[in-house]
């Protein structure tokens, strides 16, 4: 009981990350409908750009907020130097922008750093609980607060303040809010700003668990796909939801399930993100979507 | 007519450059020259389902790697004949397309992206996974194929005519697809579903066969890969191999057949070439290339004639229209 209370808490903490990283992709999806393939490496460059500021003698807190604004800025200059132009295109087109920007970034952070392993030092102190039995690791506890804490954020921005309001009337219909004076293309900026910081929120957060490396968040960016298939790509509540339900399962298969173990554990959220757009195509918590001639 | 007279020529000129090829160049670049060959089949498979009929494919290294392995397989442990193991490779192949197919009807758009990504991301895990069957991670080795004696052809030389020949059979046999009425069907699906099915085209079955059959290209390229390289691992089989055939086809250019080859070029000597200079330069470049080619030269590499030819013939502003082929439309993919 204990062994299977701590299985499912570190599913709920990695499942976390998942959903940090799943709810960027959900922020950009409902601000510019692109579904941004590049969102991990992003993620993977700020969190460089985290170490590279705390290597220089920076305390860890100030090297995170460094690298939280470098990244708001830089998710902000490339939707309006790279997506820009293609907004409102097919999606094939997006999907090729997107990706060119994966490999760029990736490149780039391994001519700047290295594929070198590095270790990340962590926010949280390096301790554990007891409770019902189960050791839990302060770090786990610490990183499901920490995106309930941002979901709350992110529920208040949207829904109680003059920007949030316009950034949701932009996304839902550009040019009925330019008529009223929303300045849409700085709503979309600011999205993507926005989605970038949480990506490097969830950046820092993963990367003490594994190690820091261009191919950071490979996997992570599966994952969060899954997750944010699973919740609906619309749903902010549905890419938390989302991100715990594939952390436990993959956590739970991995361990109880012999042919799965370790190596197949990506089987897992590809089974489900094949389920779920099968069945439900829109997701748990997402709108369905309708197609018109 | 004469325009059609130039197009032969030209074709008959490339083929005479690509048999004599062999002829001028050392063994190591003859074996480039084929894998040039073995990508371009891939990529050409690839482009029937993007670039043709709109459906994006991030996971077409998975169907490579089922070919590849299909082919070393039945060489290395059953002792079968290598050219039989090329239809072998592409059955195995299709047949994995069409079971994926179907379930890929229900996905459009981002979304059959997202889920070929993910089968991309599994496809070494998977090979790990039956190492007893795949020798997992250290690889399996297999017998090239070799010369016959008495024809006097080195054995690079007979590997790279060998796949020459078996190239020109598929993209006749794309061609061929593309411009008959099976083509304009599989083309009308891209540019408007719903009008394409009110026209009476059973939707349903067009796309499954068309992810087959690309599924199918692809494995015969996955065959002709160990052809030339004599070894399939795990490693050669990544997410890579997949976003490398796809940034092949936006350069060679969307729906365009002979497109796959300049396609084909870049993803074997890009990575050489830069590979030379830095081990990031590689992946570097292809997204360099993948942004700007959407940016500039929507069409690729293919369109580049035309290109030009439009923008000396324009008068003034006038006509600016992209051409049919330049874009591949799907909006209703998108919500």
């Amino acid at each position: 009981m204990a062994e299977f209370v701590q299985v499912v808490v570190d599913g709920v903490a990695t499942g976390s990350i998942y959903g940090a990283l799943a709810l960027a992709l959900v922020l950009i999806f409902r601000s510019t409908s692109v579904v941004n393939f590049a969102q991990g490496e992003m993620a993977m460059f700020s969190t460089f750009v985290a170490w590279g500021i705390h290597q220089a003698g920076v305390p860890l807190g100030l090297a995170l907020l460094g690298a939280f604004a470098f990244s708001f800025a830089a998710g902000a200059i490339i939707e309006r130097v790279v997506i820009r132009p293609f907004e409102g295109g097919e999606p094939l087109t997006l999907v090729i922008v997107t990706l060119g920007l994966f490999l760029l970034i990736n490149s780039a952070a391994g001519w700047i750093w290295g594929f070198n392993n590095r270790s990340f030092p962590s926010a949280f102190p390096d301790s554990s609980v007891t409770i019902v039995g189960a050791r839990l690791d302060v770090e786990s506890l610490g990183i499901v607060a920490v995106l309930i804490v941002v979901v709350g954020l992110l529920y208040l921005l949207f829904q109680r303040t003059g920007i949030g309001l316009a950034m949701r009337a932009a996304a839902l219909n550009p040019d009925a809010s330019r008529l009223v004076g929303v300045r849409v293309g700085r709503m979309l900026m600011l999205g993507w700003g926005l989605a970038a910081l949480l990506g490097a929120l969830a950046g820092v957060l993963v990367a003490p668990q594994l190690f820091l490396d261009p191919n950071l968040m490979g996997g992570v960016l599966v994952y969060s796909f899954a997750a944010a298939a699973l919740g609906g790509f619309d749903s902010a509540i549905g890419a938390v939801v989302g991100g715990w339900i594939i952390g436990v399962s993959e956590n739970v298969a991995g361990t109880y399930v012999n042919f799965i173990g370790a190596d197949l554990k990506i089987l897992v959220p590809l089974g489900i993100i094949f389920v779920v757009l099968l069945v439900k195509p829109s997701g748990l918590f997402g709108s369905p979507e309708v197609a018109r001639a | 007519m004469s325009e059609r007279r130039v197009r032969i020529a030209t074709l008959v000129a490339a083929l005479a450059v690509a048999i004599l090829l062999p002829f001028f160049f050392e063994p190591f670049r003859n074996n480039q020259f084929s894998l040039v060959l073995a990508y371009s089949v891939a990529v050409l498979g690839l482009n029937l389902l993007v670039g043709y009929n709109g459906q994006i494919s991030l996971g077409h290294g998975f169907f490579f790697a089922l070919g590849a392995y299909t082919s070393a397989l039945l060489i290395a442990k059953e002792s079968v004949p290598y050219l039989l193991t090329v239809p072998a490779a592409g059955v195995v192949a299709f047949a994995a397309g069409f079971v994926f197919g179907v379930p890929a009807l229900r996905l459009r758009g981002l979304y059959l992206a997202l889920v070929t990504l993910s089968l991309a991301v599994v496809a070494p895990q998977l090979i790990k996974r039956w190492g007893s069957l795949t020798e997992g991670t250290q690889g399996l080795t297999v017998n090239q194929p070799t010369a016959p004696g008495g024809i006097g052809l080195a054995n690079d030389q007979y590997i790279y005519l060998l796949t020459l020949a078996i190239a020109a059979v598929m993209f006749l046999l794309a061609w061929n697809l593309v411009r008959g009425q099976t083509g304009r069907s599989i083309m009308a699906i891209r540019d408007n579903e719903i009008s394409a099915k009110a026209m009476g085209i059973n939707i349903a079955r067009v796309k499954t066969r068309v992810f087959a059959v690309s599924a199918g290209y692809a494995g015969v390229a996955g065959a002709l890969y160990v052809f030339t390289v004599g070894f399939v691992a795990p490693e050669s089989f990544t997410v890579t191999l997949s976003l490398g055939l796809l940034a092949a086809i936006v350069v060679g250019g969307l729906g365009s057949v002979t497109g796959a080859v300049f396609g084909a070029l870049f993803i074997e000597f890009v990575p050489v070439w830069a590979g030379d200079v830095n081990q990031a330069l590689t992946g570097f470049v292809y997204g360099a290339v993948l942004i700007a080619f959407m940016f500039v030269l929507p069409g690729g590499m293919a369109s580049l004639g035309k290109r030009i030819k439009r923008i000396r013939k324009r008068p003034a502003k006038q006509d600016t229209r992209p051409e049919r082929t330049e874009r591949t439309t799907a909006r209703e993919g998108l919500t």
